[in-house]
């Protein structure tokens, strides 16, 4: 790989003065170390923030509000049992992801900060407006089975990867951002970009900006008992969605209060659509009422090139998760965590 | 994992026993050292630059910028790369593939080497490759079935497979009263060991020294010695440990034979090791296959015909046709038979032997044609094999040497449950509403031997040291052959010194077509023999003996005691028997090979059936296999814990053959776009939920003088139409073409809950 510095410095406001237009912000380095392999990537400096002071608590605010800092490894957060009880479906979607080597080592602002898994994007010598803007997409008339049926344009069809990130974007979750001008918050729906005709401005991150935190609202753990992660893929684990959903509803008595739905590895970003949310307010739950909420959740979907069948999927992903929901958040998690196939009698652990 | 190994009858005091593997403590801990484990001094290191594109020429590499890269040593492009000593275009061993190795600016797969980089660290050489930044004039690439005409070809054996016609195949249509006409296709497969293909190479004047993982050692250093010019003793190959092979290693391929340049170039040690991304492209593959069968069957559901035709991707360049249409030839007892090949000119690397090559495309399609058949005909699939039960072998009428399919089809389909299986699809559910599909498949694999040689060295102390050059690829070899050598000489386990996996050793043939421990165990056996041999003529002859005299009577070598045979009380020592006859060390030969008229007269190999459970999500049309068993009758088994264990193994990439490997090209460019693991799916722990595996017991007194048979590859076969079969039952929808996706199932409108 080309040649970088690397920087580790001792606190945020080093880390800061550090940052160069050629830098990147390093955590686990789980998908940033592969593309500097590959020149999809390439940083002329590294700053290691994983030793940053104060950015790796798991902290529950008086108001029952959460506080994940950034460089909280994916296992900790998936581990730990009050997010599990609060908020099931975001362990659940950690669990889901990757391997457990790997959610050792990955981070939570680097989940949020990881590139697609388009391999025109990863490979150097595919046209890829994404990785060099301008030069076009390779994918748009190549292999695009896996790739997005939502929010695409012509310049890209690539999607979001993450699993951890579909249930952030369904609970409302808040990124906290420190950079040059000082600290601001960014909601979730508006931290990853749709591609339109910059897809290399993949987030709403400025140049300089490093994530602090996720917070997670208090009113996230109201969906506690009926939250579910589902991912479908052809493995039964370390792949990466097919297609994913998280479906949350809050209850009162035997109707829906308030419904929450966003999907995954559809978009550039994870999916939610407040219209499939607004049909599930106020109604009992039925099938039939999850079938026109998935439906509605998929308007506007169309195929960038062999992946009409992603739709389809999608549509099935969401009204499933959605009834998996109503169905209530298992009370501890299954063996197969956001699978269709759960918890099978006589199965290990093999999330 | 329960007990499920039934344990075949004790032979010997070595063999037949679960001995766990030998090297398995030194593997877990790190202290096996594999090839690229070797850090010589004054080592370099070599990365190749991989062509991005499949088809066309390499117009500019930036020579000039990878050179001024600190640490890098040298670049070899075809430009100035000094002439070997052998034609790359040349195949200098019977089994041997035209290889690339810069010798013009053409680029006829994605993945092939177009320039070499030396450089002090392995980092140096990796971005001095990066900054050739290589200049394509490209065409557009064929690498799909259709992209190219198929064509004929006359049999030539090694990769080009002659076909086979027996019987009134027109009248076996004719005679059909139910009859399936049905195309399968498989993907492109490429073997991904774990340990990628490794060189360390140094030369000392025209000796050169290979520290390289290899499954066939002699064949190797021939090979290294022809492209370089120097007598094949001069090569001496150091192959201790093997992190997998599944065939691939045992050919030469072009990446190590530019190491080996490189290494005479410069006068120093060269290590070249393949990442996992170069593994797709010049180190062979399983090719794709598009296979149309057509069987017949009469009222009875007696086949009438077997008639199945393969189309297979070859290279631009070379030929290995996958054999898959041969796998239906010595299975079921059809009145016709017909194989035929034909194939298709891709740009992509040369195919060649990956586990089970032929058999386990050949009876994936087989299989799941068989059980449209008995769908059909309105039979229960595994009743319809035993109705085609052969009780000699199809075509040919050769009797089997041994045969105990019959009690496989029992002992498995006891142990799964099979009995009350529903015969439409779609009928079984399970608590959580999950589709459930039951499905079979018969497995069968050839019983082949090479040839080998190897050697016994019994010692004054009376312990012994054999060796032969075998190649242990993690099936256990280093543990089963030395169980053999044991025996041989009649002595525990822990008084054998085992040397293997070095070329200095007498040649243990190659690694291949699961005739391994058939072959070398054979040689061992024989080497031991003439060591008793020899001690028994001593000991005869000595009137100090207590065996004096008793050389007629002949004597069997037991715990380090030689004893009359009938009469063991009548016994001595080994180490007294020599320190009489002055105390040296005595050596004995042995070989291990089929008589060519044992091959001729019967019909040998190994078999087994395979039941699947699969269950699938009525809407998401996930799939998982649940339940897999499997029971086989492969000859004697020498060590049944390691024989169950490369079942399984077998078992496991027969379920990513059905669901999950599969190669995809980028249209344009050719280029392999999950040329990775995490694209490149194989079966995970979470993929393998029941897996059971009995060993069938069978006497096989005509395959060799051990009986051995083999459990490398069979385990494959059945595998994957087993559990295509069970996908059927479970949703009614036939997907004819691997590995079976998500979107196959939705495609074919599998209807919702």
């Amino acid at each position: 790989m080309k040649r970088f510095d690397y920087i580790r410095p001792a606190s945020i406001d080093e880390a800061l003065a550090a940052w160069n237009p050629g830098a990147a912000w390093l955590g686990g380095g789980t998908n940033l170390v592969d593309l500097m392999k590959t020149g999809a990537v390439q940083p002329d400096t590294v700053i290691d923030v994983t030793r940053l002071p104060g950015l790796d608590r798991i902290e529950w605010g008086a108001d029952g509000s959460l506080r994940i800092g950034a460089m909280v490894r994916n296992a900790d957060l998936a581990d730990d049992p009050e997010v599990a009880r609060r908020l099931p479906m975001v362990a659940e979607a950690l669990l889901a992801g990757a391997s457990g080597q790997l959610r050792n080592a990955a981070t939570v602002g680097g989940n949020l900060m990881q590139h697609t898994r388009c391999n025109y994007f990863e490979t150097p010598q595919a046209a890829c407006n994404r990785r060099d803007p301008g030069t076009g997409c390779d994918a748009r008339d190549g292999e695009n089975a896996n790739l997005a049926v939502l929010g695409w344009s012509e310049a890209c069809i690539a999607t979001n990867p993450s699993d951890f990130c579909v249930p952030l974007a369904a609970l409302d979750a808040v990124v906290e951002v420190q950079g040059p001008e000082g600290k601001r918050e960014i909601a979730i729906a508006d931290f990853h970009s749709l591609p339109g005709d910059t897809p290399e401005r993949r987030t709403a991150l400025e140049p300089g900006e490093l994530i602090l935190a996720v917070r997670l609202p208090a009113a996230a753990a109201d969906f506690a008992g009926h939250a579910r992660y589902l991912k479908v893929r052809e493995r039964t684990s370390y792949a990466f969605a097919l297609v994913s959903a998280a479906a949350a509803l809050r209850m009162e008595g035997d109707r829906i209060a308030e419904a929450r739905l966003a999907l995954g590895a559809v978009a550039a970003k994870p999916w939610r659509v407040a219209e499939a949310e607004a049909l599930l307010a106020g109604q009992a739950p039925d099938p039939h009422l999850f079938a026109r909420a998935a439906g509605a959740a998929l308007t506007g979907a169309a195929p960038s090139g062999d992946n009409s069948w992603k739709i389809d999927l999608a549509r099935r992903t969401a009204a499933r998760a959605l009834a998996m929901a109503a169905t209530g958040a298992p009370a501890r998690m299954p063996a197969l965590p956001a699978s269709p196939f759960g918890e099978p009698a006589g199965d290990h652990v093999h999330a | 994992m329960p007990d499920t190994l039934v344990q075949p009858v004790r032979f010997g005091s070595n063999s037949g026993q679960p001995v766990t593997r030998r090297d398995g403590i030194a593997k877990v801990t790190g202290a096996a050292t594999f090839a690229a484990d070797n850090q010589p001094a004054g080592l370099l290191h070599a990365v190749y630059l991989p062509a991005t594109i499949a088809r066309g020429r390499v117009t500019h590499l930036d020579v000039a910028a990878a050179e001024a890269h600190p640490g890098v040593v040298q670049i070899i492009t075809p430009a100035d790369r000094p002439p070997l000593d052998g034609d790359p275009s040349a195949k200098p061993t019977p089994f041997s593939f035209r290889i690339d190795v810069l010798q013009d600016d053409t680029v006829r797969y994605a993945g092939q080497p177009i320039a070499l980089v030396l450089g002090e660290t392995l980092e140096a050489a990796t971005e001095g490759a990066r900054l050739l930044a290589p200049r394509y004039a490209a065409e557009t690439a064929r690498t799909a079935l259709d992209d190219e005409t198929p064509f004929a070809f006359e049999p030539a054996g090694f990769g080009l497979p002659a076909g086979a016609e027996h019987g009134d195949v027109a009248g076996g249509h004719a005679a059909a009263t139910q009859a399936v006409d049905v195309t399968y296709e498989t993907a492109a497969q490429y073997h991904n060991a774990m340990e990628t293909h490794a060189v360390v190479a140094a030369w000392e004047g025209d000796h050169l020294t290979l520290d390289m993982p290899s499954q066939a050692l002699a064949m190797s250093c021939g090979a290294y010695a022809y492209f370089f010019g120097i007598p094949a003793e001069n090569v001496t190959l150091r192959s201790p440990y093997l992190g997998g092979g599944f065939g691939s290693k045992a050919f030469t391929t072009g990446p190590q034979v530019l190491a080996i340049l490189a290494a005479r170039m410069t006068g120093r040690p060269v290590k070249l090791s393949l990442t996992r991304q170069q593994m797709f492209g010049p180190v062979g593959h399983r090719g794709a296959t598009r296979q149309r069968l057509r069987l017949g069957a009469d009222v009875a559901a007696a086949l009438t015909v077997i008639d199945h035709e393969s189309i297979a991707a070859t290279s631009s360049f070379d030929d290995f046709v996958e054999p898959a249409a041969n796998a239906s030839q010595g299975l079921y007892s059809a009145q016709a038979l017909r194989a035929a090949h034909r194939a298709v000119r891709l740009d992509v690397g040369t195919p060649g032997p990956m586990r089970a090559p032929g058999e386990a495309s050949g009876s994936a399609a087989l299989e799941c044609a068989m059980d449209e058949l008995a769908q059909e005909a309105g039979i229960d699939p595994l009743e319809f094999r035993l109705r085609n039960y052969a009780e000699t072998e199809p075509g040919t009428g050769k009797p089997y040497s041994s045969k105990a399919l019959r009690q496989c089809y029992d002992q498995a389909a006891e142990r799964f449950g099979w009995a009350g299986r529903p015969l439409a699809p779609r009928q079984m559910r399970d608590e959580a509403g999950l589709l459930v599909g039951w499905g079979m498949g018969t497995a069968l694999f050839p019983a082949p031997m090479f040839a080998a040689e190897a050697r016994a060295t019994l010692r004054p102390d009376g312990s012994a040291l054999v060796e032969t050059s075998a190649a242990d690829m993690g099936q256990g070899a280093w543990t089963a052959l030395a169980q053999i050598a044991a025996d041989s000489l009649g002595l525990p386990l822990d008084r054998v010194e085992f040397r293997a996996g070095h070329s200095d050793l007498p040649d243990a043939g190659v690694a291949g077509g699961s005739g391994h421990t058939a072959t070398a165990g054979t040689a061992l056996h024989a080497a031991g023999g003439d060591v008793i041999r020899q001690l028994g003529e001593i000991a005869a002859a000595d009137e100090a003996s207590p065996l004096h005299g008793a050389g007629n009577a002949g004597f069997v070598a037991r715990d380090g005691r030689l004893c009359v045979a009938g009469d063991e009380e009548r016994s001595e020592a080994f180490a007294d028997i020599l320190a009489r006859a002055g105390g040296a060390a005595l050596i004995g030969n042995g070989s291990g090979s089929r008589a060519p008229e044992d091959a001729e007269r019967w019909a040998m190999n190994a078999h087994g059936a395979v039941f699947a459970e699969v269950k699938v999500d009525p809407d998401l049309c996930q799939m998982r296999v649940t339940r897999l068993v499997g029971a086989f009758a492969a000859g004697r088994i020498i060590n049944p814990k390691l024989a169950e264990s490369q079942l399984m193994g077998g078992m496991i990439w027969g379920t990513s053959f059905a669901l999950h490997e599969e190669a995809r090209h980028d249209r344009h460019t050719g280029r392999i776009v999950n040329a990775d693991f995490a694209g490149y799916h194989i079966a995970v722990n979470a993929d393998v939920q029941g897996l059971e595996v009995i060993t069938v017991h069978e006497d096989d007194p005509h395959v060799n003088a051990l009986g051995i048979k083999g459990v490398g590859e069979i385990g494959v076969t059945g595998t994957v139409g087993a559990i295509a079969n069970a996908i059927w039952h479970a949703t009614g929808t036939r997907v004819r073409r691997f590995p079976i996706r998500v979107r196959d199932l939705l495609e074919a409108g599998s209807p919702v809950g």
